[in-house]
């Protein structure tokens, strides 16, 4: 046995993985890389699907036989779908809004992928997310910012606990998007801009409303767009069709613009009103993750992201008694949407998230 | 990191002795074995001599012998031969095979009933893998008048290690007017091959199997079989494999062969003990595992199994980081783990079918590496489960 600390590498083909691979092995760790198959539409040999194809593996494999590192793909597909799509299929169902990122990393690749670097023998697992772990002297870890702010992805990874963050190696996170392809670069990696990872690996186009009228027809169903004192302006298409903040696509007239304020799930109804009503200073959130396994207090001042691509807004963050949150903003925000994560920043660290249940 | 080799039935190392004895046919003695010079007679005197040792370790004649590219090639040739025949004849064609054969025949089957118009018989097999032989005697009723009829069975199934009585099977078919082949790949060192004795007309080899070269098999062929070669060109192995000769690989297929059949009956007897030790333990330390195949009657360094709630390329893999190369008889390598075909025929469920495991030892074989597999098969197998079980318990949804 090597004394070496050996690391699973979580490879994509793409070039952040590829670099952090390169990268470790550079730094002398033993490496092993791994690429989860993981379930998508369309996805048999020949399929369409992008994040899955043939390719990308057979480009993993190529770029980990350049690196003289074994290669394996790990079959993910039952517990993917039965864990993540399923979810998303299902919090649409309720009328929410998921982000199965947040899901997929807590429990795909840092339960499941984790598992299996532990189990054979590894001390960490490596990704190519743009995010950096520091460990205190008292030996815990803590979440930061990639360095560049413009790729940052510490929102993705925000639902880690800390006994798997201690894990976690994120080679790339101290690089910018720029230095990571000059460091592919001088190592001959491949760096075709192929596209970047997309959210929703696992529909075949991209296209998540066909998608969940086909999972989820009960999401699907028309009902009536309604204004806060109860008017029906009109019918909708299906609220799934809707985001939280919308003004284009209503098909109403009406005599102001008119944005979507929210959805009521037991009507089945879109709520519309003026950009006066639209945004709101609070909200409550459950599923609460601490990074450090606890708040740093009671009640704290916290920048706040509601979704992956928001910039953050500066608010309070109290804890409720049972274990939930409420945030408040400085300022009103226009698109709190239920089933997104919100995640708390102090500075450049990430100290967790939790799911939004309703704005206030 | 230790290394242990337990998939000899995927293939196995080349014998030093093999590799001496090839060594002088790759530059030394290059010639063309069809040429007229000395060089030629050289190579042709090595090919000969190597067919006489093949035909002894067969127990057929040296006429028999043809010297092919390896298990795949034989299995083609043994059954495109005689459906050309009775095509070019006009004779009505029925090959007779089984459900848990190796592609080689399964798939050149289906593709001679697509494209010559073959009559194919699938006979069933029991939950050992293996055909009764009154299920064999029914599928050869009612031959069509005239016709050529050829049964196909395997002897040593590679996934699952199942030994079938061929000279059974041979006999039947004969009883019935037809010919019998088997792919006997897995057999050399292990089981004893008489074509005379086993009444046997067709039988394929591949030489890597038995620690010989890559790339060289033989189809052991009958004069009396009716053959139209599937590899036609000028006319070498008397017109029933045309290509030059690959001298340095008959060589060492004959040079293999006579030191498996030799060292059979001992090594047989070694690694049996040592696989039933294998198979007691696994079969007592892990929960939810059946062996597959026959208990008693396979392959003699072949253990394998179906493990309930496992993905074969999941395990093979934290194997494989344990130091343990294993294989499943049908694991892929893209992640995208389908039930094996087999398993299935065999009435294993959908929980087991995609957690196959096959072990199979050879020569490098020792009691040790039994006792590390021992020691960590167990281990990689919970981890496996305990990770799904864990993801589920505390996923949402």
């Amino acid at each position: 046995m090597s004394s070496r600390p050996r690391v699973v590498v979580a490879m994509s083909g793409g070039v952040d993985s590829s670099v952090a691979a390169a990268l470790l092995v550079e730094q002398g760790y033993d490496v092993v890389g791994m690429m989860m198959r993981l379930w998508s539409e369309d996805c048999g040999e020949g399929g369409a699907n992008r994040c899955c194809t043939p390719d990308q593996m057979a480009d993993a494999r190529r770029i980990a036989a350049q690196l003289g590192i074994p290669f394996y793909v790990i079959d993910t597909q039952e517990i993917f779908r039965r864990t993540i799509v399923q979810f998303f299929i299902d919090r649409y169902a309720a009328a929410e809004t998921p982000n199965p990122c947040l899901q997929c990393n807590r429990h795909i690749r840092f339960e499941w992928l984790l598992g299996h670097a532990l189990a054979s023998g590894a001390d960490f697992l490596a990704t190519g997310h743009y995010a950096r772990v520091e460990r205190a002297q008292d030996g815990r870890a803590h979440l930061l910012k990639g360095r560049d702010a413009a790729k940052d992805q510490s929102y993705a990874l925000s639902m880690i606990t800390q006994d798997r963050l201690r894990h976690a190696l994120f080679p790339v996170g101290g690089y910018t998007k720029a230095e990571v392809r000059a460091l592919a670069v001088a190592r001959g990696l491949p760096v075709a801009a192929k596209h970047d990872s997309q959210d929703l690996c696992f529909l075949a186009d991209g296209d998540y409303r066909r998608f969940l009228r086909q999972h989820a027809p009960g999401a699907a169903r028309p009902g009536p767009i309604l204004t806060r004192d109860g008017q029906q302006l009109g019918t909708h298409t299906g609220l799934l069709d809707y985001t939280i903040g919308q003004r284009k696509g209503l098909g109403i007239s009406y005599s102001a613009p008119l944005y979507v304020l929210a959805t009521d799930p037991a009507r089945n109804a879109l709520i519309v009103g003026t950009a006066g009503e639209l945004g709101s200073r609070s909200l409550s959130a459950g599923h609460v993750n601490w990074i450090a396994g606890e708040p740093p207090a009671e009640r704290f001042a916290a920048d706040l992201k509601i979704r992956y691509k928001a910039r953050p807004a500066p608010g309070t963050v109290t804890v409720l008694p049972d274990g939930g949150v409420q945030v408040d903003f400085a300022e009103p925000q226009r698109d709190i949407t239920p089933g997104q994560g919100v995640v708390f920043y102090v500075g450049e660290e990430c100290l967790g998230g939790g799911i939004i249940a309703r704005s206030q | 990191m230790q290394s242990i080799y337990l998939d000899h039935s995927a293939t196995t190392p080349l014998d030093p002795r093999v590799l001496a004895a090839m060594q002088p046919y790759f530059a030394e003695y290059f010639g063309n074995s069809k040429a007229i010079h000395r060089a030629g007679h050289l190579a042709e005197a090595a090919i000969e001599g190597a067919r006489a040792t093949v035909a002894r370790c067969l127990g057929c004649l040296p006429a028999d012998v043809v010297f092919t590219s390896g298990g795949t090639e034989s299995d083609n040739l043994a059954l495109r031969g005689p459906a050309q025949y009775a095509r070019v004849h006009d004779r009505p064609f029925t090959l007779i095979t089984g459900p848990v054969e190796h592609a080689a025949v399964a798939a050149t089957a289906r593709q001679l009933r697509d494209t010559l118009g073959a009559s194919l018989r699938v006979v069933p097999v029991d939950r050992t893998g293996r055909v009764n032989p009154d299920d064999l005697r029914a599928a050869l009723r009612d031959l069509p008048a005239n016709g050529i009829a050829l049964v196909s069975l395997i002897h040593a199934n590679n996934e699952i290690g199942t030994v079938s009585p061929v000279a059974d099977y041979a006999a039947i078919a004969h009883e019935h007017g037809a010919l019998f082949h088997t792919d006997a790949v897995q057999s050399p060192g292990h089981l004893a091959l008489d074509m005379d004795g086993m009444g046997l007309d067709l039988l394929s080899l591949s030489s890597h199997k038995f620690y010989g070269p890559k790339g060289a098999g033989v189809l052991a062929l009958r004069e009396r079989v009716p053959y139209l070669s599937a590899q036609t060109g000028a006319g070498h192995e008397d017109g029933r494999r045309a290509g030059t000769h690959n001298t340095p690989g008959i060589v060492g297929t004959a040079a293999a062969l006579e030191i498996a059949c030799a060292g059979r009956a001992e090594s047989a007897a070694r690694l049996s003990t040592l696989r039933q030790r294998l198979i007691e333990g696994v079969l007592s330390a892990i929960p939810d595992a059946e062996l597959t195949g026959d208990p008693a009657d396979r392959l003699p360094g072949h253990a394998s199994f179906a493990f309930r709630d496992v993905l074969s390329s999941t395990l093979l893999m934290h194997l494989d980081q344990r130091g343990i190369a294993a294989s499943s008889g049908s694991a892929c390598k893209s992640g995208n783990e389908q039930p094996s075909a087999i398993l299935e025929t065999l009435g294993f469920g959908p929980q087991w079918t995609r957690g196959g495991l096959r072990l199979s030892l050879g020569r490098s074989t020792t009691a040790a590496d039994i006792a590390a597999v021992l020691d960590a098969l167990p281990e990689a197998v919970a981890a496996v489960r305990r990770i799904a079980a864990d993801v589920r318990s505390s996923a949402p949804a």
